[in-house]
């Protein structure tokens, strides 16, 4: 009962928080505000030093999960999302920076994540950690991976989200974007939350 | 991952452990303080104790895991939370535990409780419980909520915590075990037209979703399943979960009303005999 009770005014918190925030903006990815909770992680970045949310406060972030062997989701997806990125107003892409997580460090030390990331662009960065920290993590926002049976070259599948989650600059958890969505649609919604910052 | 692993939850949430623990512990004090003759025999108790562990494993262990990112185990999770796991805890009959409670409860409280009675009595009138059991099961399917529920944790948690006392007080109205015959509860023949009104709507939805072609709760793609299973399969699965087992369930409670329903006839057609002959001796 008493966690009824609990869930119920959350509820009503989260239905007074949209009621507030209502600015009428219509979105083409989905609207996870108050859904999922702030941007938080501790990973570690390609020099191997630490990274954390705070490292980039204040830009809009863009999160999402992969592997570098990724034969299609990733690349596929990192392209999209820079071309976004490139279609917005010249003065906007810098505050913009995506977050590659590589749920695979078995193979995928930070360098060679790192390395990836910089074949796409400068705005990227790559990182990744010990699995319980990037399952934390994972869990933080409700979504999962896990290993394929590796082949007779030791290869093996990683299965992971195909969705990127964008926080604003104060980090909290604003869009979900999905597969479906154009790159004109993902660029539109960047410069909008970007906007938003300013004012 | 050793095998404990398995036991313990998911997405620890301290109060739906606090809950269960409560609800044992009263449970287990109450069968220890009753006298002999009130007490819950031991097939009774096992069925109580089974319904417990089945909800609770549904929602706070591994399974949970498999609930959040695959649809047709989180619609076992739910055949489970509001429909199997509450049957068996209403069977059980736990009715002289929760007299034990009532009696506990001080005289300054009843004012306290008394939103809670009204309430209560609202929820069970049996057009209002019929249609929340079956409105809730459409409310947490309904794709957008759907989608929400499963990147929330508050609102996951709302969801499999309404499901489970809906559950509860849904079974409790078609189950109670009070005669009507003695005490004001719902007839056998009103409990029986909710259990069929039921089936219908329960039906088109698992058939909507069954024979859907294109993914109609298309989270488990955005957040991952749990292993590589076709959409579509688990979509197909999830569809006959939601048909089949809720039928069958209702099929089964008739049964069981209708065997009370005997039985209380038999027995009152014998205390009107024993009153006759006992007339006739006199």
């Amino acid at each position: 009962m008493t966690g009824i009770i609990r869930a119920l005014s959350v509820m009503a918190l989260m239905l007074a928080l949209a009621g507030c925030g209502g600015s009428g903006v219509e979105w083409h990815a989905k609207n996870i505000r108050g859904l999922m909770p702030d941007l938080e992680f501790t990973l570690t970045a390609p020099d191997g030093e630490p990274f954390t949310a705070e490292d980039r406060a204040g830009q809009v972030r863009l999160l999402f999960f992969g592997f570098t062997n990724c034969p299609d989701i990733c690349p596929a997806t990192m392209a999209r999302l820079q071309n976004a990125v490139k279609q917005m107003p010249q003065d906007m892409r810098d505050e913009v920076t995506l977050l590659f997580v590589s749920v695979d460090p078995e193979r995928d030390t930070p360098e060679r994540v790192g390395e990836y990331v910089d074949f796409f662009g400068d705005n990227i960065v790559g990182l990744t950690s010990d699995e319980e920290t990037l399952r934390t993590l994972a869990k933080r926002y409700r979504t999962t991976f896990g290993y394929g049976k590796p082949d007779e070259n030791g290869d093996y599948d990683v299965s992971h989200s195909n969705a990127v989650y964008v926080f604003d600059g104060q980090g909290r958890a604003r869009l979900l974007i999905r597969s479906d969505q154009s790159i004109s649609q993902i660029s539109e919604d960047l410069e909008t939350l970007v906007r938003q910052g300013r004012d | 991952m050793s095998w404990y692993h398995y036991l313990l939850p998911y997405d620890f949430s301290p109060l739906t452990l606090i809950a269960f623990v409560v609800v044992l512990t009263m449970y287990l004090q109450g069968l220890y303080a009753l006298p002999a003759e009130e007490r819950p025999g031991a097939l009774r108790v096992f069925t109580f104790l089974l319904g417990l562990l089945l909800c609770y494993t549904v929602m706070h262990t591994r399974f949970d895991y498999y609930s959040q990112y695959m649809f047709f185990i989180h619609r076992g999770q739910h055949l489970v939370l509001h429909h199997l796991g509450p049957l068996l805890l209403v069977l059980s009959n736990p009715l002289p535990i929760m007299r034990f409670w009532a009696r506990q409860i001080p005289g300054w409280l009843g004012p306290v409780l008394w939103p809670v009675k009204m309430a209560y009595r609202v929820l069970q009138q049996p057009l209002i419980a019929a249609t929340l059991f079956v409105g809730l099961i459409y409310l947490w399917l309904t794709p957008e909520l759907h989608f929400d529920a499963m990147l929330s944790r508050p609102l996951y948690w709302l969801m499999n915590w309404s499901m489970l006392l809906d559950g509860l007080l849904f079974w409790w109205l078609i189950l109670d075990p009070r005669s009507p015959h003695t005490e004001r509860v719902l007839g056998y023949g009103k409990r029986i037209i909710l259990l069929v009104l039921i089936i219908p709507p329960q039906s088109a939805l698992g058939a909507w979703i069954l024979f859907s072609d294109s993914m109609v709760y298309d989270v488990y793609e955005v957040c991952g399943r749990a292993w590589p299973l076709a959409p579509e399969t688990d979509q197909m699965l999830g569809g006959i979960l939601t048909w089949i087992p809720p039928a069958m369930m209702s099929g089964i409670a008739i049964l069981i009303v209708v065997g009370r329903m005997m039985r209380d006839d038999r027995n009152s057609a014998k205390t009107q005999q024993a009153d006759e002959a006992g007339e006739v001796h006199a």
